[in-house]
C-alpha cells in the first residue's frame, strides 16, 4: 500500500526488512522505476549511492524498502511480511500544506461511488470531518 | 448541522463534503441515513483525509476556494468543548456552557455565510500569508502513525485483528493528539463512546489543554 494505491504483488520476495520487486511491480505499486541514472519517478531521479548497489539491486530486482528508507519516507510491514505500507514523509506533507494547494483525494460514499475534491473545482468547498462516535 | 447550511448556500457556488473518519465496518451508515444529506458524504476507513489535512478530531474543517486553494487550514468546525462540564451521571451540560457552545456554532456558520457571500474579501478567508502561518505541521511521528494505522486497518480487514489492533495502538501512541485514531480502538456502547470511562479519563488527562484547539476567529470562545 502506498499513499494512494493498494497493489497485489505476486512476484514480490520478502526477506526480513527487504522487499524485492521486479521493475514492473515496483512501477505498478509505487510509480518508481529503475533507469541507468538511478531510481526515478517522473522527472525525479535518485542516484544509487556508489558502492551500495547491492543494497538496492539484485539482478533485475529492486529493494523497494531500501529505496523508501533512502528517500526518508516511513514504511512498515506486517509480522509475516505479507503486507507493506510505504508512506509519505512529514516534510513532504508539511510542504504540501504550506503550498495551500488543497490535496486531492478520492473516497467512496455509502453506495460505493467515488468522489474527488477536484470534481468540485469552481465552487467553495467546506471539507469537514465527522464520525458516528 | 451541515444539511441546512448546504441547502441555504448551494445556489451560491458552495458545497459541503463530509468525510467520516470511521473505520469499523458499517459504522457510519445508520448516521448517514438518518441525516439524509444531499451533499457528498464520504467514508474514509484508512483516515486518508486525516493524513492529508492533518485532522485529529471531529468536526474539523478546511475551507477551499474555487481555485482549490486553502483559505482556512484545518481547525475545529464550530465546535466548543462545553461537554467537558457535563454532569457525567445525568449527562446534562450547564446552561452557560451550552450557551457558549451554541454561540461558537452560530459564529462559525455565520463566518461561512460571510465567506460564501464575499469570497476573498471576507475577513474570514485568510490571505496566503496568514493561511500559511496556520498550516498544520505534522511531525515524523505523525507520518509514521498514519503508516501504522493503515497497516492496522488492512490487517483487521483481512482476518488479522489482533496484530491489526497492535498497529492501531502503536499509531495512537505515536500520534497522541489524534482522537480520530484513538477512537477506532475505544470500546463502543449503545450510549455512544462519550459515555465511556476511557474517554473521560483521556479528556481529564488534557488538564488545561483544549480538546478542540482554539479557533482564531472573531467571536469564538
Amino acid at each position: 500500500m502506498t499513499e494512494t494505491t493498494e497493489t497485489v504483488l505476486p512476484d514480490a520476495r520478502v526477506e526480513g526488512e527487504r522487499l524485492w520487486l521486479s521493475p514492473v511491480e515496483l512501477e505498478r505499486a509505487t510509480g518508481w522505476s529503475s533507469r541507468p541514472e538511478g531510481l526515478c519517478r517522473g522527472s525525479i531521479c535518485v542516484p544509487i549511492p556508489p558502492g551500495r548497489e547491492r543494497e538496492f539491486l539484485r539482478g533485475d530486482q529492486i529493494d523497494a524498502a531500501a529505496l523508501w528508507r533512502h528517500l526518508g519516507q516511513p514504511l512498515v510491514h506486517s509480522a509475516d511480511g505479507g503486507a507493506w505500507v510505504l508512506g509519505t514523509a512529514a516534510a513532504d506533507r508539511v510542504a504540501a500544506l504550506r503550498s495551500l494547494e488543497a490535496p486531492d483525494f478520492s473516497l467512496p460514499d455509502r453506495t460505493g461511488r467515488r468522489h474527488s475534491l477536484s470534481e468540485h473545482r469552481g465552487k467553495k468547498v467546506l471539507l469537514v470531518s465527522w464520525a458516528s462516535w | 448541522m451541515w444539511q441546512a447550511l448546504y441547502e441555504e448556500l448551494k445556489d451560491h457556488g458552495f458545497v459541503v463534503i463530509a468525510v467520516a473518519l470511521d473505520s469499523r465496518e458499517g459504522d457510519p451508515l445508520p448516521w448517514i441515513e438518518a441525516a439524509t444529506p444531499s451533499y457528498p458524504c464520504l467514508i474514509d476507513r484508512d483516515h486518508r483525509l486525516a493524513e492529508l489535512y492533518h485532522m485529529v478530531n471531529v468536526p474539523q474543517a478546511v475551507w477551499i476556494d474555487e481555485r482549490g486553494t486553502i483559505v482556512r487550514p484545518t481547525e475545529p468546525a464550530g465546535a466548543y468543548e462545553g461537554f467537558r462540564r457535563m454532569d457525567r451521571v445525568t449527562r446534562e451540560v450547564p446552561a452557560d456552557a451550552a450557551r457558549i457552545t451554541a454561540e461558537a456554532k452560530a459564529t462559525y456558520l455565520n463566518a461561512i455565510r460571510d465567506w460564501v457571500r464575499l469570497g476573498q474579501a471576507s475577513d474570514h478567508a485568510l490571505d496566503a500569508e496568514r493561511a500559511r502561518a496556520r498550516a498544520p505541521q505534522p511531525t515524523e511521528e505523525v507520518a509514521r502513525a498514519h503508516v501504522f494505522f493503515k497497516l492496522g486497518q488492512h490487517l483487521i480487514r483481512h482476518g488479522q485483528p489482533e496484530e491489526g489492533d497492535r498497529w492501531l495502538s502503536e499509531a495512537s501512541r505515536l500520534h497522541p493528539d489524534s482522537w480520530a485514531i484513538w477512537r477506532q480502538r475505544a470500546p463502543v456502547t449503545e450510549l455512544g463512546l462519550a459515555a465511556q470511562p476511557d474517554f473521560w479519563a483521556r479528556v481529564d488527562a488534557l488538564g488545561e489543554r483544549r480538546y478542540y484547539a482554539p479557533v482564531d476567529m472573531k467571536g469564538m470562545p
